[in-house]
């Protein structure tokens, strides 16, 4: 039982850089996720901009009916965001945990050219080892 | 799916907790984005002037809803991105929250959106929103004098709604 459906890393344009599915029945083709990925990147601009007080940076979670949206932004415009079950908790957390693995195995590779598609294997790798130990977190509480 | 089952015509609301801390802000649109009602309490920024405020605020909510019906997880089968969603119709989201403030969201069957902005640490607010519905049916579609479809000038709907918002947390 996936309690994370699916991430997605943009960069700072709001293009998709990484896309990974955890067993959805809507997993999305390449060209939707795409498509999906660069409407978030402009609603997450505009709900800065209808804010009722100075300072927003833009959505950070988005509650809907069958799912909860999580998203990271970090200092540089690139985004982090995770689709997971309505409820989940520490999905912050989770976002940092994921920032991290991508500083390391992403920014300090030095064949990874900025802003491209991530390919890049101990990512991939680290990336499940951190999700599996944080499913197995859950399902042990 | 935010079709309300029960018979009540206007439901009793919902037990007020801490009060103190009201709405920042408040639209209703109709099904043709129509702004029908905007009423403001506490908005210390206005970045655009009050049209392309109401346009802005619609166009954002009609593609979040187009979002969150292609993204939905369980579903397989779903329509192209950007085709008009039926109310009832697809994945939809109750709400979102920034580190500034909270947007609240409901959508009735007939296409009446209202939308109430608070600040980010509020609760649920579907059933407030649910209350707010029952008093638009009360004091506005009921009122005689109110023609569907334009801007709601009802001095009860304001000060039921100023009296039940003030009690929101």
């Amino acid at each position: 039982m996936a309690a994370i459906y699916s991430l997605f890393i943009i960069n700072k344009s709001g293009g998709l850089i990484f896309y990974k599915d955890y067993g959805s029945a809507g997993r999305m083709d390449t060209n939707d996720s795409l498509r999906v990925a660069s409407l978030w990147h402009s609603m997450h601009a505009i709900s800065q901009q209808l804010s009722p007080t100075v300072g927003c940076s833009g959505i950070e979670l988005l509650e809907a009916d069958a799912f909860d949206l999580h998203c990271f932004q970090s200092l540089t415009g690139t985004k982090f965001f995770v689709v997971c079950e309505p409820g989940t908790q520490h999905m912050e957390a989770l976002l940092k945990v994921i920032y991290e693995l991508y500083t390391d195995y992403v920014l300090k590779n030095p064949f990874y050219e900025m802003e491209m598609p991530i390919r890049c294997e101990l990512f991939d790798l680290n990336l499940s080892q951190a999700l599996q130990k944080d499913r197995v977190a859950l399902l042990g509480r | 799916m935010q079709f309300f089952g029960g018979s009540d015509i206007s439901p009793s609301p919902p037990a007020p907790t801490a009060a103190g801390h009201n709405a920042n802000v408040m639209y209703m649109f109709n099904r043709n984005g129509v702004c029908l009602f905007y009423r403001e309490w506490n908005r210390p920024l206005r970045t655009l002037n009050p049209q392309q405020d109401h346009k802005l605020m619609f166009g954002l909510l009609f593609s979040l809803k187009s979002l969150t019906a292609k993204m939905d997880p369980t579903s397989a089968d779903k329509g192209n991105l950007g085709v008009p969603q039926l109310p009832g119709q697809g994945c939809s989201f109750h709400s979102f929250r920034t580190n500034t403030y909270k947007l609240s969201f409901m959508e009735s069957p007939s296409g009446i959106k209202i939308i109430l902005v608070t600040h980010p640490r509020t609760g649920d607010l579907r059933e407030a929103l649910k209350y707010i519905y029952s008093l638009y049916v009360e004091y506005v579609t009921k009122n005689p004098v109110y023609a569907p479809g334009s801007p709601i000038r009802c001095d009860l709907f304001n000060t039921n709604l100023d009296q039940y918002v003030r009690s929101i947390s």
